[in-house]
C-alpha cells in the first residue's frame, strides 16, 4: 500500500474524489506534497486578476488524467466519438446558420456569433451526455450489475459534462466580455439573465437525469427484494418438498400427500389466502382441519365454504365434529376425495362431509364405536345441534352436522 | 349420448400438462390440436373446429378469457371448458362470464374430465363443487331491488338445492336420485344457473369480474 502511494505521487493526476471541481488542485497538492488549499488559492487569485486561472484550470482539467487508471478528458471524449462529433456538428450548424443570416443582411457582430456557437456546442455536449449509453443497450437484469453500471455512468457523465459546462460558461463570459459588460458591469440585469440562462441550460439535463435514475434505482431495489423473497420461499418449501418426493418415490401415497400439502402452501402464498394458522373463523378453521387430516391420513379433502362466521364455542364443537367425520371418512373411504361443504351464517352452521367409500349401515355400528357415537353425535347434541349419518351401499357415506344458533 | 368421440383442442402454456392431459384422454376423446399461446390457440381452434376447447385460465397474453374473446368473433358457438389450478373466485367467474360452459380444477381424474368434456360437447354446463360454492356465495342474500329483471338475479329454491348437492360432492345422477328428478332436469337447472351467472349484474359478480380485469 505504501509503495503504491509513493509511486502515485511521482506523476501528476487529478483526484476527482477529493476535489472540489474536477480534482485538479487536489491532485496538484498530492503531487507537490502540500495542502490542496494552497493551489486552490493560487488558481482563484489568478482567476480574479485576469481570468488566467479559469483558463489554466480548464486546460489542466482537459489534459491531466484522473488517477493512474483514468485518462484525460480529451481522450475520453475520443473514446465516445458520438458526443464530440455531435457537439462539433451543432457548433458548425449554428455557425453556418448565423453566417447565412449575416449574408442575408441581418448583421450579427462577432461579439454575438462566437459566444452563440461556443454555447451551442456546450449545450449539445451536455444534453448528449445526459443520456448514459446504458439506456441504449439491453438492461442487465441482475440488480448489482445495473447498479454498478448506473453509478459508473453517473461519474463519467459528470466528467464529460464538465467539458460542456466549461464551453457554456466560456461562451457566457466571452459574450459579456465582447460586449464590454464584464468591465463596467453597467448592465447588471443583462448579466444576471445571461448567467441564469447558462445555468438552466447546464443544470436542466442533469436534474432530469437525476430524477429518472432515482426512479430506476428504486425499481431495481424493489425488484431485487421481491426476487429474494420468492427465492427464500421457494427454497424453503418447494425445493424441500421436491427433494422429499424424490426420496420417497416408491411410496405413491406419501408422494401424493407431500404434493398435496405443498400445493396448499404454495396456493396460500401465491393467492394470498390467509395462512392456515389463522384460527378465528369457521371457514379458516375448517381449512386447517382438512389440511391436518390430509397430512395425517394421506387422503384428498376438498373444502367448499359458503359464508363465514366467527369461531365461538358452539362453532368450535362443529369443527371438532367435522374433524372426526373426516378422520372416519379417511379410514374407510378407499379412494377418491372426501368433500366438505359448509354453509355458515349468523343463525345457522351446516356442514356436510361426504366420502365415496363402500358405505356402511349406520344402525349396524356397534355401541362401543366411539368415533361416530361420542365424538360426532354426542358433541353436536351437547351444543343443541344434530348429526345425521346417511349411507347407501356403493354410494358413499355422508355425515351432516347442523347447528341452529340463538341470537 | 352420441357414440362419436368428442373432438378437443388443448390450450395450456404448460407443455408437460398438455402432454399429460393428452395421454390421459387418449381413447376417450379425439385430440385435434394443442396450443401454448393465445395466438396459437386462436389459429388451432379456427382451423380444426373442435367440439370442445380445454382452456387454461392463466396464460401469458391475456389468458383463457382472451382466447374466448378472440374465437367468439369468428365462431360464437365454440364451447369451452376451463381447466385451471386457480381457485380464486375472480378467475373462475371471469372465465365463465367470458363464455366458458364449465370449470374444473386440474386435479380432476381422467374419467371425470372425459365425462365433463362430453357434457360440454352436448351443450350442458359443468360445475365443480368449488364453482357451485362461489355461485351460492355470489347469489346469497336478497337481490338488489334496483335490478330490472329479478328472475336473472336470484336462484330458484330448486337451483340452490342442486348447487348445494354439487358443492357436497354429488354427481348429477346422484342428485337426480336424491331429488327424484331426471338427470336431464338436473342439467337444465345447472344450465339455467350458468346463464344467470353469465348475465346477472349482481354486485358480487361484477366486483369479481372487475377485480380480475384490473389484475390481468
Amino acid at each position: 500500500m505504501q509503495q503504491i502511494d509513493i509511486s502515485a505521487r511521482r506523476t501528476l493526476y487529478r483526484d476527482p474524489e477529493r476535489g472540489v471541481v474536477a480534482g485538479v488542485c487536489a491532485g496538484l497538492g498530492q503531487r507537490l506534497g502540500v495542502d490542496p488549499l494552497l493551489p486552490r488559492v493560487v488558481f482563484v487569485a489568478a482567476a480574479a486578476v485576469g481570468g488566467m486561472g479559469v483558463g489554466a484550470y480548464v486546460l489542466a482539467w482537459l489534459l491531466i488524467p484522473a488517477g493512474p487508471t483514468g485518462s484525460a478528458t480529451t481522450e475520453r471524449l475520443r473514446e465516445r466519438p458520438g458526443s464530440a462529433r455531435t457537439a462539433a456538428g451543432v457548433a458548425l450548424l449554428t455557425l453556418s446558420g448565423l453566417l447565412a443570416l449575416r449574408q442575408l443582411g441581418i448583421l450579427f457582430s462577432d461579439a454575438i456569433v462566437w459566444p452563440v456557437v461556443l454555447g451551442a456546442a456546450g449545450v449539445a455536449l451536455v444534453w448528449r451526455l445526459s443520456t448514459p449509453p446504458g439506456e441504449e443497450v439491453a438492461v442487465d437484469a441482475r440488480p448489482e450489475v445495473a447498479e454498478r453500471a448506473q453509478r459508473h455512468w453517473a461519474t463519467v457523465g459528470v466528467y464529460r459534462g464538465g467539458f460542456g459546462v466549461a464551453l457554456i460558461v466560456g461562451a457566457a463570459l466571452l459574450f459579456l466580455y465582447a460586449n464590454g459588460l464584464l468591465v463596467g458591469l453597467r448592465n447588471l440585469a443583462l448579466t444576471a439573465v445571461v448567467v441564469t440562462v447558462g445555468l438552466v441550460l447546464i443544470l436542466a439535463p442533469f436534474w432530469w437525469r437525476l430524477l429518472r435514475s432515482l426512479a430506476a434505482e428504486r425499481a431495481v431495489r424493489i425488484r431485487s427484494q421481491a426476487r429474494a423473497e420468492v427465492a427464500a420461499d421457494l427454497h424453503d418449501s418447494v425445493l424441500q418438498t421436491l427433494a422429499l418426493i424424490q426420496r420417497r418415490a416408491q411410496n405413491p401415497r406419501a408422494v401424493a400427500t407431500l404434493a398435496r400439502r405443498q400445493e396448499r402452501e404454495l396456493r396460500a402464498w401465491l393467492w394470498g389466502s390467509p395462512p392456515l394458522v389463522a384460527h378465528d373463523s369457521v371457514a379458516s378453521a375448517l381449512a386447517l382441519v382438512a389440511a391436518e387430516v390430509e397430512t395425517e391420513h394421506g387422503v384428498t379433502v376438498d373444502v367448499v365454504t359458503v359464508g363465514d362466521a366467527p369461531l365461538d364455542e358452539p362453532a368450535r364443537a362443529v369443527v371438532a365434529a367435522t374433524r372426526e367425520a373426516l378422520v372416519n371418512a379417511a379410514k374407510f373411504a378407499s379412494d377418491g376425495p372426501v368433500s366438505v361443504y359448509a354453509e355458515s351464517g349468523p343463525e345457522r352452521l351446516h356442514v356436510f362431509v361426504r366420502d365415496r367409500g363402500p358405505g356402511f349401515d349406520p344402525d349396524a355400528v356397534p355401541p362401543d364405536r366411539h368415533g361416530v357415537r361420542e365424538s360426532i353425535m354426542g358433541r353436536m347434541e351437547r351444543q343443541g345441534g344434530r348429526a345425521t349419518v346417511r349411507a347407501a351401499l356403493g354410494h358413499g357415506t355422508e355425515v351432516e352436522l347442523a347447528l341452529e344458533r340463538e341470537q | 349420448m352420441t357414440p362419436k368421440k368428442p373432438s378437443v383442442v388443448i390450450v395450456d402454456d404448460h407443455d408437460l400438462f398438455r402432454a399429460g392431459v393428452r395421454s390421459e384422454l387418449e381413447g376417450a376423446v379425439e385430440v385435434r390440436g394443442e396450443a401454448g399461446t393465445v395466438e396459437d390457440a386462436e389459429r388451432a381452434i379456427l382451423a380444426t373446429e373442435p367440439d370442445v376447447v380445454l382452456l387454461d385460465v392463466h396464460m401469458p397474453g391475456g389468458g383463457g378469457v382472451e382466447v374466448i374473446r378472440r374465437v367468439a368473433l369468428h365462431r360464437p358457438a365454440q364451447r369451452f371448458l376451463a381447466l385451471s389450478v386457480s381457485d380464486t373466485p375472480e378467475d373462475v367467474i371471469a372465465v365463465i362470464r367470458a363464455g366458458a360452459r364449465g370449470y374444473v380444477t386440474k386435479t380432476i381424474s381422467a374419467p371425470d374430465l372425459a365425462e365433463a368434456v362430453s357434457r360440454v360437447r352436448d351443450g350442458d354446463a359443468v360445475f365443480s363443487p368449488r364453482l357451485a360454492g362461489f355461485v351460492l356465495d355470489a347469489f346469497a342474500g336478497d337481490f338488489e331491488p334496483a335490478q330490472v329483471d329479478p328472475e336473472l338475479h336470484q336462484l330458484t329454491p330448486r337451483e340452490r338445492e342442486v348447487l348445494q348437492y354439487i358443492a357436497r360432492g354429488y354427481l348429477y345422477k346422484e342428485i337426480a336420485l336424491e331429488l327424484s328428478i331426471s338427470a336431464k332436469t338436473v342439467e337444465a337447472h345447472v344450465s339455467a344457473v350458468l346463464r344467470k351467472l353469465q348475465l346477472s349484474t349482481r354486485h358480487q359478480l361484477s366486483r369479481w369480474a372487475v377485480e380480475r380485469r384490473l389484475v390481468e
